[in-house]
C-alpha cells in the first residue's frame, strides 16, 4: 500500500505544484494588477478572486453541472490530443477537428431538427466525428505520404477550418429571412438534458470515451502499435507494424475525438452556430493532455480542473471585479511550471518525482527533422 | 604536461574508496583504481559491474557517495563534465556522442569552441588543428565531411580526435576496438602508445582479453561493483582474466562442435539495394545459406552489409535481385511476411530497433508477435499469455531482472540482448539472421548467446551472421564470406581461414594498393 502511494505521490507531485505555484502567482497578477489601477494595495483582493472562482465552479449543484458539461469538450479533446502524444504526434489541429465537428453535427442536426430524436442525436453526432476524422485524416496521410509535418499542417487546417465554418454559416446554412448569419436550432438534434438546467447526455458518454482510450491504448494489439510507433518509429517498422498506416490511424482517431468534443458542444449547449462560433476548447485541449500526462485518469482529472476554471471564471468577474482572462493566466502558468518541472522538482527539492514531460520529448523531437518516417 | 620523474612516479590519477549506491544496488564499492602518467591501465569487467558508474563519476556525471579522487596527489570534486574537461580528463563513449549532421570539424570543437572575437569561430585555426592532430597520431579525416556520412570505425576516431583536441591529459576509452578491423586496432593501439609515451594517461576499457593483455600497462578487474583483481599483463593470461570478471570458469572459445549442412534455405540472387541516400550500398551480391550452416559475413562496418540484411529481412526494398528462402520467392516482401515465413532477425543497433527501452520486458518480448495468438485474441492483447510467456523466457533465457514488469532500459547491456535473443530465437526457424549480435557485450553473455547461436544451428537453422568482430566470425562460422564495398571479395572454409588474410580482404577489398579508406564515400562501384 505504501508503495501504491509513493507511486501515486511520484505521479501526482508536479501538477499539484504547478497549481499551487501558479495560484500564487494568479494572486500576484490580481493584487498588482489592482494596484497599477486603482493605486491601492489589497491582498485580500486575490482571496475573494479565488473564493469567488471556487463558489462560482463548485459551490452549488447548478455550478456542478455547469462545471460538468464545461469539463466534457475538454475532456474530449484532451483524449483526441493525448492519443496523438502517445503515437508520437502533435496534434495542435484540435481547434479546426473541433470546429468541423461542430459544423457536421449542425448540418446534419439542422436537416434531422424534426426527425426523431432517436435518430437525429446518433446521426448528427456521428457526422461531427465524421468530420473531425476527416480533419485528422488529412494532416495523418500528408505526413505519412510526404512527410509534411503535422504541427504546421494541422495549424493551416484550422485556418482553413475556421474560413469553412464561416463561409457555410454565412451561406447556405444561414436562417432563411434572418438578417444575421446564424443557423437554425438543431431542434430534436439536440442533446436530452439528464441532470439539472443544462447536464445533457454528454455527461455519460464522454467518461465513457476515456475508458475507452485507456482500453484502446492498453488492451488492444493497435493501441501496442499506436505506444510502440510513438516511442520508437524504428522498433516499430523493425517489429512488422507500419508506423505510415499508424500516423495515418491515430491522426484520424484523434480528429474523430476532437469532432465529437465540437458536437457536443454544439448538440448539447449551443444548439445553433453562429458565424462566430468557436471557442478556445481545441488549444485548451493540449493542456489538458499535458496536464493528465496522457493518461485517462489523469486526462480526465485535468479536464475537470479546466472545466471548473473556465466555469468559475464569471463569478469571479461578476462578485470580485477580476477580469475572466485571469483563467487564462492561471492556466497558462500551470502549463508552464509543468514543463519547467525538472527545473521545479530542484527547486523544492521534490525527490523520485518524475519530471518532465515524455510528451514534451514529442514536442520537442517532432520539430528536429524526424518527419520522414519510412 | 609530462612527468620528468623517473622510476616510480605520482599517480595522474587516484580513484579511493569510490562508493556509488543506487536504490537495490551498490555499483560501486569501495573502488580504488590509480593511473600513472604514461600508463594504460585497462579496466576489465562485466556489463553492469560498474565500470560505467566508475567513469561516469571520473567525468563528473555522478557524484560518488563515499570516496575521493585525486588528480597529481590533490583531491578534486567534479562538478560535471565540462568541470572533468577542464582538469584534462576525456572520454570516448562506447555509444558515440557525436552529433550526424554536423561536420567533423563542428563535433571536434562543439563545447570547446575556437573563437575569432566574441561571437565567430574560427574556422581556419580549428581545420588547422584538426589536420595537425589527425596527421601526428595517424588517421586523417576531412574536416569537412558531415559525420552522419562517416562509416563507425571513423566516428570513433573522430571521437578520439574530439578528446585530443581538448588537450586530453587523462583519456578513457569506452570498448575503442569494437568496430574495427585487426589492422585498425593495431593502428589505434599504436596511437594510444603514442600518447602513452608522451605522458598521456589512458583508462582502457575493453572485453576483449588479449587485447588487454596486449595493450595494458596494469589491467584491474571489477565484478559487482568490486575491485577483484589487479594484474600485470606479465604475470596473467585469458583464462585468468575470464575467471576473475565473470567469477567462473568460462570458455572462451565455443565449441562449435561439427555442423552438417543441408540444402540451401537462403538464396540470394543478384542483389543490388540503395541506402538511406539512395546511393547504391549493394551492387549484386550472390550467396547461398544452407539449412544447418553458419554464414559469417566480415566486414568494416558500413560496407553495405545493413542494406544487405535489411534487404534479406523485408526492411528495405532491393532495386533489383532474388532472394528466396526455401524455393519460395520472399524478394520485397514486408517485414512481417518474411517473419511469417520463418526468418528471425537479431539487429544490429538493439536500442534502436531492437528494443523499446522504455517499455517494459515483457512487451519487449512480445514485440515480433504480439500480433499473433496466443498473444493477441482477435483485437486485444492476451495479457495472461504475454506474461506467461515472459516469465518463462525470463527464467530460460537467464535474463536478470526484478520482474517481467522492469523496463527494458533498466537491463545491462548483455541482458538486452538476451531479451531480444530470447524473442527472436524461441520459435521454429527456418533462417536467423544475426547483425553483430554481441556488439558492447561482456564475454559471459557472448558465451551464452554463442551457444544459442550453434543449437540454432544445430537444431537445422541457417544462420546468416553478420560481424565486424572478426573473431566472432572466425569462432562461429563455417564459412566466411568477406564484404568490401558491397560486394563479396571472397569467401573461406570457416575452420581454416587465416585472420590476418581476412583481414587485409576486409581492409583493403584484396585489391592492390586499396588504402583504409573509410567505405562511406558512396561505395560507387570502384
Amino acid at each position: 500500500m505504501t508503495a501504491r502511494l509513493r507511486r501515486l505521490w511520484r505521479l501526482l507531485a508536479l501538477p499539484l505544484l504547478a497549481i499551487f505555484l501558479s495560484v500564487i502567482v494568479g494572486s500576484i497578477v490580481i493584487i498588482a494588477s489592482e494596484w497599477l489601477v486603482s493605486g491601492e494595495l489589497k491582498p485580500g483582493l486575490a482571496i475573494d478572486a479565488f473564493s469567488a472562482l471556487v463558489e462560482g465552479s463548485v459551490g452549488s449543484e447548478r455550478a456542478i453541472v455547469n462545471t460538468l458539461v464545461n469539463t466534457m469538450p475538454l475532456l474530449l479533446g484532451g483524449l483526441s490530443v493525448g492519443l496523438a502524444f502517445k503515437g508520437g504526434l502533435f496534434n495542435i489541429g484540435g481547434y479546426g477537428q473541433f470546429l468541423m465537428g461542430a459544423l457536421g453535427s449542425v448540418i446534419v442536426g439542422v436537416q434531422l431538427r424534426e426527425s426523431p430524436a432517436i435518430i437525429a442525436i446518433p446521426a448528427a453526432l456521428a457526422a461531427g466525428m465524421l468530420f473531425g476524422a476527416v480533419w485528422g485524416f488529412i494532416p495523418g496521410a500528408l505526413k505519412a505520404l510526404s512527410g509534411a509535418h503535422e504541427v504546421v499542417t494541422t495549424i493551416m487546417l484550422n485556418f482553413i477550418a475556421l474560413a469553412v465554418l464561416a463561409a457555410a454559416v454565412n451561406g447556405p446554412l444561414t436562417v432563411q429571412g434572418s438578417t444575421s448569419p446564424i443557423t437554425p436550432d438543431v431542434g430534436n438534434a439536440a442533446l436530452p438534458i439528464i441532470i439539472g438546467r443544462n447536464g445533457h447526455i454528454g455527461l455519460i458518454y464522454a467518461p465513457l470515451m476515456a475508458v475507452l482510450y485507456g482500453w484502446l491504448l492498453f488492451r488492444t494489439t493497435r493501441g501496442f502499435e499506436i505506444r510502440i510507433a510513438g516511442s520508437s518509429p524504428d522498433a516499430a517498422r523493425y517489429a512488422g507494424m507500419s508506423p505510415k498506416r499508424l500516423i495515418i490511424w491515430t491522426m484520424s482517431a484523434a480528429g474523430l475525438l476532437s469532432g465529437m468534443a465540437g458536437a457536443t458542444d454544439l448538440l448539447g449547449t449551443t444548439h445553433q452556430m453562429a458565424s462566430t462560433y468557436g471557442t478556445t476548447v481545441g488549444f485548451d485541449s493540449i493542456a489538458v493532455a499535458l496536464l493528465g500526462r496522457t493518461s485517462p485518469i489523469g486526462i480526465v482529472l485535468s479536464a475537470l480542473l479546466f472545466g471548473a476554471l473556465r466555469t468559475g471564471s464569471a463569478s469571479m468577474q461578476i462578485q470580485a471585479g477580476v477580469p475572466a482572462e485571469l483563467v487564462g493566466v492561471l492556466q497558462a502558468t500551470i502549463l508552464f511550471f509543468l514543463v519547467a518541472s525538472p527545473v521545479i522538482a530542484r527547486l523544492f527539492r521534490i525527490r523520485g518525482a518524475r519530471t518532465g514531460l515524455d510528451e514534451s520529448t514529442t514536442i520537442t523531437s517532432t520539430y528536429g527533422g524526424e518527419a520522414t518516417i519510412r | 604536461m609530462t612527468s620528468e620523474s623517473p622510476a616510480v612516479r605520482a599517480p595522474a590519477l587516484e580513484m579511493r574508496g569510490i562508493t556509488k549506491r543506487y536504490p537495490g544496488v551498490v555499483a560501486n564499492d569501495a573502488i580504488d583504481l590509480d593511473v600513472r602518467p604514461g600508463e594504460i591501465h585497462a579496466l576489465l569487467g562485466e556489463n553492469g559491474a560498474g565500470k560505467t558508474t566508475l567513469m561516469n563519476i571520473l567525468y563528473g556525471l555522478a557524484r560518488p557517495d563515499d570516496g575521493q579522487i585525486l588528480l597529481d596527489g590533490a583531491e578534486v570534486h567534479l562538478t560535471g563534465p565540462t568541470d572533468a574537461i577542464k582538469r584534462g580528463i576525456s572520454m570516448v563513449h562506447q555509444h558515440f556522442m557525436l552529433v550526424p549532421v554536423l561536420t567533423v570539424a563542428e563535433n571536434i570543437v562543439l563545447g570547446d569552441e575556437t573563437m575569432s572575437g566574441p561571437f565567430f569561430l574560427d574556422r581556419a585555426e580549428a581545420h588547422k588543428r584538426i589536420v595537425e592532430l589527425g596527421r601526428r597520431f595517424g588517421f586523417e579525416v576531412d574536416p569537412e565531411a558531415k559525420v552522419g556520412s562517416l562509416s563507425v570505425g571513423w566516428q570513433q576516431r573522430v571521437e578520439i580526435l574530439k578528446a585530443l583536441y581538448r588537450d586530453a591529459r587523462i583519456l578513457v576509452l569506452d570498448e575503442p576496438t569494437a568496430v574495427l578491423t585487426p589492422q585498425e586496432t593495431q593502428e589505434i593501439f599504436e596511437v594510444l602508445r603514442r600518447l602513452a609515451a608522451e605522458g598521456h594517461s589512458i583508462v582502457f576499457i575493453s572485453h576483449k582479453l588479449y587485447e588487454v593483455l596486449e595493450i595494458a600497462d596494469r589491467i584491474t578487474v571489477i565484478r559487482r561493483g568490486k575491485v577483484v583483481g589487479e594484474r600485470l599483463p606479465s604475470e596473467t593470461d585469458e583464462e585468468d582474466l575470464a575467471e576473475l570478471m565473470v567469477g567462473r570458469e568460462v570458455s572462451l572459445i565455443v565449441d562449435r562442435g561439427t555442423s552438417n549442412p543441408a540444402a540451401a534455405t537462403l538464396n540470394v540472387e543478384g542483389l543490388i539495394v540503395k541506402d538511406d541516400r539512395g546511393q547504391e550500398a549493394v551492387h549484386g551480391i550472390d550467396l547461398e545459406v544452407r539449412a544447418g550452416e553458419i554464414l559469417g559475413v566480415a566486414g568494416v562496418a558500413g560496407n553495405g552489409q545493413d542494406e544487405l540484411v535489411e534487404a534479406i529481412v523485408g526492411l528495405r526494398k532491393p532495386s533489383a535481385g532474388r532472394v528466396t528462402l526455401d524455393g519460395a520467392d520472399i524478394t520485397g516482401q514486408r517485414a512481417r511476411e518474411v517473419s511469417s515465413a520463418g526468418v528471425a532477425y537479431v539487429p544490429a543497433d538493439r536500442h534502436r530497433f531492437g528494443l523499446v527501452l522504455s517499455f517494459s520486458i515483457a512487451d519487449n518480448l512480445v514485440l515480433t508477435s504480439y500480433h499473433r495468438p496466443p498473444y493477441s485474441r482477435g483485437i486485444l492483447r492476451n495479457d495472461a499469455e504475454i506474461r506467461k510467456m515472459a516469465e518463462e523466457r525470463i527464467k530460460a533465457f537467464d535474463i536478470r531482472t526484478p520482474s517481467a514488469d522492469a523496463k527494458a532500459g533498466t537491463l545491462s547491456g548483455g541482458n538486452q540482448q538476451k531479451v531480444v535473443v530470447a524473442r527472436e530465437f524461441d520459435r521454429d526457424l527456418k533462417l536467423l539472421v544475426l547483425d553483430q549480435p554481441t556488439r558492447g557485450l561482456d564475454v559471459g553473455s557472448i558465451e551464452f548467446i554463442h551457444k544459442q547461436v550453434i543449437a540454432k544451428r544445430d537444431a537445422g537453422t541457417a544462420v546468416l551472421l553478420v560481424s565486424a568482430e572478426l573473431d566472432e566470425v572466425l569462432e562461429l562460422s563455417d564459412r566466411i564470406a568477406v564484404i568490401y564495398r558491397g560486394r563479396l571479395v571472397a569467401i573461406r572454409d570457416g575452420r581454416t581461414a587465416d585472420k590476418n588474410e581476412i583481414g587485409i580482404l576486409m581492409a583493403t577489398g584484396g585489391r592492390e594498393g586499396a588504402t583504409n579508406a573509410p567505405a562511406s564515400d558512396g561505395g560507387t562501384a570502384a
